[in-house]
């Protein structure tokens, strides 16, 4: 269903601090598997991930979604189909603070149009199903590492997204935790949902939930 | 409700949060803006109240008034001139008027004595000005008693006092009847102390003049026009002059405003990276921070407005008097009549919110466009 | 020259509005010869990010464009007595040669700056930014307007003499004046009165038959358009002089005035914001694209209702004030 064909991204091209992220990558997701990058810290897998994702731009090279191609999309149209499209759990979590654990994940949400009790019925259950009911009033930085991971897929979860890709989605977890969110991630895929993950933890690909692994080294892919 | 409405709502709850998570940051604005909005509708509700008073002043001015002079030196003016002037083409009436000022020591103020021309009052009455009445403390049927031009006691029964349509205008003011004006001023009989010509159609007014002049070579001819000119030049140039020293200052806020919305903290930039991340649109965030700005400068508007409101009208403006007020003899104490205006409001948010808005439109739109995929490169 | 603060603030956001147009007109021409919609590259995000900025601007001088207008016409109207011989409005925008100019630079620019953020409307709509060509082409025509009504404003303040001998509108409205206006107010009333009526139905019989069977908005547009200055002609020709209840009295200015109930401040906001939004429906339906073939006929609806509204409004109105009045006439 994604597809990149020959994709390079250079980050801030022509000047001194130019870097070559993605050295020409070709790659096609299939629908409905769990995919996982692999690869040391920096070699190049969330900069793919974010590619893959519509979140970040090729400097060169073409991304197809659903055989359409989406890399000479408008920014506001590339917005607009990657939040239908796809939901995104970031390394850091990346919630805002001061802000309840309900509002953060009602987030991707509210400039969608919908009626503010359907978005906020939907994050309800949502937190419900990942065990978080009592925390939806908790400022989110109140939250532990597994908590937080968990706010986090909620709302990733929220406009109901075809694909889930998650940036490491354990490196900062302890190994119950760890399990705990790998188990979730194997409940998405049951639902249909396609996965795309990065990570360089050997639990992850111990577990069973990964698929294909697509290795990644210093921007290129390695058989 | 539609998804475009509900869009704009849940963004405004977003911007409001926003600012409520960043009070102490806004409240600083938000004082600065209030203060600069008190300061620049305060001179403009003062000087256009004053303007007003003017003009109430000038409403039922005759369209020329007739003073005689003697070398140079405004003198009485024998009954004789009426006639001399009544033929004049395009004129339809010529009266004699009466006035005159008292200085009351006990007051230190110059109080003018004066002679309607209809409905005077009746031998040995009065009526008084509104400021007058409160600073002697006087009502209906009470008496006022000055000594006269031979420095005898001269009682007054006081019969009411002038409705506070305008202050400026009848702050300071006796209506008398003319038996008691000639009496205590020992006014010589058929002398007026100038005329008032009635000149029906307004382009024939300086013809008029020059025709009296030609007719009374020693006359001196005030046209209602000029006067109002007058006065209307002297409030321009105080206000033009305070509102300029005022631009200093809306400058220095613009710059305070555009340095707040450009100087975003590392954690403002990350939010707004998350925002974009997840699925805001650039048009989401601009549309949010335009929401952020605009609720500030409705509500610092608002409070700046009101608090000037307060100060001009009901504190007496301490903060103008000297600068705009300057021509008028002492008043005990001045109070301007409240009005309120559309076009006065329409002006007073274009030269308030607007330069705001310019000054953070450039910064909210390049923080609106940040890159969404900053998040996941940290 | 007159420096009230309503003058102070149209001085002020004049030039503003013209700093940010002729920016925007700048980038506008930078756009046109740069725009490569199948480059995905850094050059064209960066102009594309742009194109937000310029948009915001072009609707903050539509949303400036409206209370300056009224603002300008109410200032005029307030500064009539310090011209010997004005009587409204007209006295004042007579005073030196830059009144009339300034006012109708500033409703140009309000039409222009309406029919642009149409336009920006739909081209949001389209995911291939299809009118973005028509859209920055409208804006070099609408930058120099800006700066032109900038100008002219500084010049009529600037040359205001506050003694000068002006005309009242009796001279331009009058049975002894000249020109256009003058022609406009001798038309017998016996027949300017269904001729609007007639132009006046057209228009919204079109705009309904749009509404309900989706068909000539096109025509709507145009004759939305038509409706102006058949309103107007109307407004001098008949529809003043029933509410002044004068046989004599065309003035299209002194209908603003608190004396006659604020009928101008009724009737004009009605009229332009429904022109604006009737010619706006028939562009939407006018413009070809594949991307806006939903986008273009839904926002043609709201705004053929917004019309609709404007135009009728406007329309009953001055039928009321005619039924509504003791004057008779033929």
């Amino acid at each position: 269903m994604i597809e990149l064909l020959d994709v390079h991204k250079t980050f801030n091209p022509g000047r001194e601090n130019e870097y070559q992220a993605i050295r020409g990558v070709s790659l096609a997701i299939e629908a409905g598997k769990v995919t996982a990058l692999r690869g040391p810290s920096g070699s190049g897998k969330t900069t793919l991930l974010g590619l893959l994702g519509g979140l970040t731009r090729p400097t060169r090279g073409r991304v197809r979604l659903d055989g359409r191609d989406v890399s000479a999309l408008s920014e506001r149209f590339l917005t607009l189909l990657r939040r239908d499209t796809f939901g995104f759990v970031f390394q850091q979590f990346q919630l805002i603070r001061d802000l309840s654990v309900l509002d953060n994940v009602m987030l991707p949400a509210q400039p969608t149009g919908r009626s503010y009790a359907e978005i906020r019925r939907r994050a309800l259950a949502l937190l419900e199903d990942l065990g978080l009911a009592q925390r939806a009033a908790t400022p989110s930085q109140w939250l532990s590492g597994g908590e937080a991971q968990r706010a986090a897929i909620a709302r990733a979860l929220i406009n109901d997204p075809r694909v889930i890709l998650a940036d490491e989605p354990t490196s900062h977890l302890d190994s119950d935790l760890s399990q705990q969110i790998l188990a979730i991630l194997g409940r998405l895929r049951e639902q249909g949902r396609t996965l795309i993950l990065s990570s360089h933890d050997p639990l992850v690909f111990e577990v069973g939930l990964v698929e294909r692994v697509v290795t990644v080294k210093d921007g290129v892919i390695v058989p | 409700m539609t998804g475009g409405w509900r869009r704009q709502r849940a963004l405004i709850d977003f911007a409001v949060a926003n600012m409520a998570r960043r009070r102490g940051r806004n409240l600083g604005l938000f004082l600065a803006y209030t203060l600069v909005v008190f300061l620049i509708s305060g001179v403009v509700l003062y000087g256009d109240a004053l303007r007003r008073e003017a003009r109430a002043l000038l409403a039922d001015a005759p369209e020329l008034v007739v003073q005689r002079l003697t070398a140079g030196r405004h003198d009485l003016i024998p009954a004789g001139w009426t006639e001399t002037l009544a033929g004049l083409r395009g004129v339809t009436a010529v009266q004699g008027r009466l006035w005159g000022y008292h200085y009351d020591p006990a007051l230190g103020a110059n109080l003018t004595l004066w002679v309607p021309l209809e409905d005077a009052p009746l031998p040995g009455q009065v009526q008084i000005g509104s400021a007058l009445a409160r600073e002697k403390g006087l009502g209906r049927d009470d008496v006022l008693s000055f000594r006269d031009a031979y420095g005898k006691p001269f009682p007054f029964a006081v019969a009411g006092t002038l409705e506070r349509q305008s202050e400026l205008a009848n702050a300071d003011l006796m209506l008398v009847n003319e038996k008691d004006f000639r009496a205590f001023f020992a006014f010589p009989q058929g002398m007026f102390t100038d005329l008032a010509l009635s000149v029906r159609n307004p382009r024939e007014v300086r013809k008029v003049a020059e025709k009296v002049l030609e007719r009374l070579p020693a006359a001196r001819v005030i046209s209602r026009e000029e006067m109002a000119r007058t006065y209307e030049a002297a409030f321009n140039w105080r206000q033009g002059l305070l509102l300029s020293v005022l631009s200093v200052l809306l400058l220095a806020f613009a710059l305070l405003a555009w340095d707040k919305a450009s100087g975003l903290s590392a954690e403002e930039r990350r939010e707004i990276g998350i925002l974009k991340a997840v699925g805001w649109e650039t048009g989401d965030v601009l549309a949010m921070k335009l929401w952020e700005g605009g609720l500030l400068s409705l509500t610092a508007f608002l409070a700046g407005y009101i608090l000037a409101w307060l100060h001009v009208f009901h504190a007496d403006a301490p903060l103008f008097t000297a600068v705009l007020k300057g021509w008028s003899v002492l008043y005990p104490r001045f109070a301007l009549v409240p009005e309120v205006n559309v076009a006065q409001l329409a002006s007073l948010a274009f030269l308030t919110v607007l330069p705001y808005v310019a000054a953070t439109l450039v910064p909210v739109w390049r923080a609106a466009t940040l890159d969404p995929d900053g998040v996941m490169r940290e | 020259m007159i420096f009230q603060p309503p003058a102070l603030a149209l001085l002020f956001a004049s030039s503003l509005n013209a700093l940010m147009l002729t920016g925007v007109g700048l980038f506008a021409l930078y756009l046109l010869v740069r725009w490569n919609p199948a480059s995905g590259g850094e050059a064209q995000i960066a102009l594309e990010r742009r194109t937000h900025l310029a948009s915001t601007l072009v609707a903050l001088s539509l949303v400036l464009g409206l209370p300056a207008l009224a603002l300008f016409v109410h200032t005029a109207d307030a500064m009539a007595p310090f011209f010997i011989g004005a009587m409204c409005a007209i006295g004042s925008l007579k005073a030196n040669v830059w009144g009339f100019p300034a006012l109708y630079t500033m409703l140009a620019g309000f039409f222009l700056a309406a029919a642009w953020l149409v336009l920006n409307h739909l081209d949001n709509r389209g995911w291939d930014y299809p009118l973005i060509r028509p859209k920055y082409g409208l804006l070099l025509l609408l930058a120099p307007l800006a700066l032109a009504q900038a100008v002219l404003l500084w010049l009529y303040f600037l040359d205001l003499q506050p003694a000068v001998i002006t005309s009242c509108c009796g001279s331009l409205f009058g049975p002894a004046a000249e020109g256009v206006g003058h022609d406009l107010a001798a038309l017998p009333v016996q027949w300017a009165r269904p001729a609007y009526g007639l132009v006046w139905g057209l228009t919204l019989a079109s705009g309904g038959l749009f509404l309900a069977r989706g068909r000539g908005g096109r025509v709507f547009g145009v004759l939305s358009g038509l409706h102006l200055p058949a309103a107007l002609a109307a407004v001098v020709a008949f529809v003043s002089l029933y509410i002044y209840e004068e046989p004599n009295h065309h003035c299209p200015f002194c209908l603003l005035q608190a004396e006659h109930g604020h009928a101008g401040w009724l009737l004009y906001p009605l009229l332009f914001l429904g022109t604006a939004a009737g010619v706006g429906a028939g562009l939407a339906m006018g413009v070809r694209a594949d991307s806006l073939q939903d986008a273009g006929p839904l926002a043609a609806r709201k705004l053929a209702w917004v019309a609709m509204a404007g135009i009728g409004g406007f329309g009953l109105l001055a039928w009321g004030y005619v039924w509504r009045s003791n004057l008779v006439l033929g």
